[in-house]
């Protein structure tokens, strides 16, 4: 089924705040196999002037990607979530997310289109600290495989 | 003893087509678990095989953004200092394939210099590959140096 093309450029209500734990940084940073003492080490995020462990830089998808649920959940858009994999993934930085930050996310849609049969969503989330400042925006691609390519 | 960062690159010492670092990840179901849970996404493809084939999947694969955290990971471990990254991009070309045993999956990332660009910035180029097989398309990082 072909998404709704109304859908591009709508922006959803932001996220409510999600507050960035060290022991979360540590722990994410470790997941990945991460050790950047920047990460685990106060003292060494504060030797380059960060006030507390500073995120590998994917970990702004933790975040994200519960609000582009909000998007590609809304039943009148048509996607249907069983067929959609993950195409591209971009993150622009102002600055990295560092732990005691309380960040909200603003998703939007920024793009809709067919692609061999292909239905392609492009979203866009902005995440702002709670000075309002920009501090990673990140650009998603999911593709809703179309159903002439099953099997 | 507090381990400390090493200083970002400098942009006048880089060339164009050097390979700043390479490494080989192993990539476990172990792995997999425990980046589901520090990451949230607990998707079943990555860690149930009965539902991995069910969806058509050879077996349990990677999430992407594991294979991306790698990617990101070669290129803030050479800057030193993460706030020196602008932008990390990257396409999901083929999954990266974790079978159950003790070897896992082997993801070889590397990371080299595309383009100096104005400013100080340079764009990486970096390349991501299992079993001999690209799974990451169009990866690159823009980083500003020193």
């Amino acid at each position: 089924m072909a998404l709704n093309p109304e859908f591009i450029g709508r922006t959803y209500p932001a996220s409510p705040s999600y507050v960035v734990g060290r022991e979360k940084v540590r722990e994410f940073a470790t997941a990945i196999g991460d050790d950047n003492p920047v990460s685990h080490d106060v003292e060494a995020a504060a030797s380059l002037g960060y006030p507390d462990v500073v995120a590998p830089p994917t970990f702004a998808f933790v975040l994200t990607h519960s609000s582009m649920g909000q998007a590609m959940f809304d039943p009148d858009l048509g996607l249907d979530y069983s067929r959609v994999v993950h195409g591209e993934q971009r993150f622009s930085y102002s600055r990295p997310i560092v732990a005691g930050d309380e960040l909200t996310v603003r998703a939007m849609i920024e793009g809709i289109r067919a692609v061999a049969g292909n239905d392609m969503l492009t979203l866009r989330a902005e995440v702002v600290d709670s000075a309002g400042e920009l501090v990673v925006t990140t650009h998603s691609v999911v593709v809703a495989r179309g159903s002439a390519e099953e099997g | 003893m507090t381990a400390s960062a090493h200083s970002v690159p400098a942009y006048s010492e880089v060339e164009v087509g050097t390979e700043v670092l390479s490494r080989d990840v192993t990539v476990t179901r172990f792995d997999l678990v425990r980046y589901a849970g520090a990451s949230g996404d607990f998707n079943v493809i990555h860690w149930n095989e009965r539902i991995a084939r069910s969806v058509g999947l050879p077996d349990v694969i990677a999430h992407g953004m594991y294979t991306m955290a790698q990617a990101g990971r070669i290129v803030t471990d050479w800057l030193g200092d993460p706030g020196a990254l602008r932008e990390l991009g990257v396409r999901f070309t083929r999954p990266v394939v974790v079978p159950d045993d003790d070897e896992g999956a082997t993801l070889t990332v590397s990371a080299k210099i595309a383009e100096k660009l104005d400013e100080g910035l340079v764009r990486l180029e970096i390349s991501a590959t299992c079993a001999d097989q690209s799974v990451l398309g169009r990866a690159s990082a823009i980083v500003a140096l020193a």
